[in-house]
């Protein structure tokens, strides 16, 4: 089974690294861009039988810090 | 006096803290590696040092603040041991949940290396009672992710207890409140994103960091 964990910054923490982003894509021109938010991917490669409860677990205690930053967890069972 | 300072792979302030630690104490500190369970019983005092632990994977601090070593800080600091976090330190502690709030990404996008103006806030605390309230003093800063974060509410209770015990007195970064260093609710464990172990000798260019390491000690031997 994989997981993909999202981990984004909450509404109201300052994201420097996305507003260099999108400085940078001011500069190429790209007008029309209103924000710009940067995350993390993390893909988790799991066994088959690992709890919902644990994977929200690893989010909790590690891949996430929760003062700062919400996560999202989407599962596949494909390889 | 016992004294430990904490060593991630990636810490680079470690010698430096050790050096201050004995020149307060007149011991040198066991030096205590990332993987180690245990720290001796009777410990007065840790250090966990500025640098770039584990590469600051992840979030800064997030990977030393889950190795093994400070389970055996968290339980001393419990038992009323001194724990000062430095920078990467301060990053560490708030990971590990022994100070609220967290840092971000400096506000400017910069990494900030200069000597910064401070305010001590809290004189009362063992680590700050050998200056006075509202002292102006200078330490150097050298950090990328020093933006100090916390919810209104948090930062509304660690002003009114009076747990800021350092501000910044200008632009750094960007924290809340310009907050540079805070106490845990007991007042055994600060962390700080400034580096008083970088001035405490005439040779380094100033000494207004040498008295933290001398108010700890004494608060030390008052407890003895």
């Amino acid at each position: 089974m994989k997981a993909r964990i999202f981990v984004t910054l909450k509404g109201g923490v300052l994201d420097p690294q996305g507003r260099a982003i999108h400085h940078a894509l001011d500069g190429l021109g790209f007008g029309g861009v209103n924000d710009v938010r940067a995350g993390k991917l993390i893909e988790l490669d799991l066994a088959d039988d690992t709890s919902d409860e644990d994977i929200d677990a690893m989010c909790r205690k590690l891949l996430a810090n929760t003062v700062i930053e919400n996560y999202r967890v989407e599962k596949s069972s494909k390889a | 006096m016992k004294s430990a300072v904490i060593v991630f792979p990636g810490s680079n302030c470690d010698r430096d803290l050790a050096v201050a630690f004995e020149a307060a104490t007149g011991q040198k500190p066991a030096m205590v590696w990332h993987r180690d369970t245990d720290l001796p019983d009777d410990i007065d005092l840790i250090g966990v040092p500025g640098g770039f632990s584990y590469g600051d994977y992840l979030r800064s601090g997030a990977m030393a603040a889950r190795s093994p070593v400070m389970q055996a800080v968290a339980r001393a600091a419990t038992r009323g041991a001194f724990v000062l976090g430095i920078c990467n330190g301060f990053q560490v502690l708030t990971e590990s949940g022994l100070l609220p709030g967290a840092l971000l990404r400096n506000a400017g996008g910069h990494f900030v290396c200069r000597d910064v103006a401070l305010t001590v806030e809290n004189a009362e605390s063992a680590f700050t009672s050998r200056y006075a309230a509202g002292e102006a003093i200078r330490y150097p800063v050298a950090h990328h992710d020093g933006n100090y974060f916390a919810d209104d509410a948090t930062l509304d209770r660690l002003e009114g207890d009076g747990r800021v015990a350092l501000r910044y007195g200008e632009s750094v970064n960007g924290s809340a409140r310009n907050i540079a260093g805070i106490l845990n609710d007991t007042g055994n464990v600060l962390g700080m994103m400034p580096h008083p172990e970088r001035v405490i000798e005439p040779a380094h260019g100033a000494t207004d960091g040498r008295r933290l390491f001398q108010g700890l000690v004494e608060g030390l031997m008052a407890r003895a």
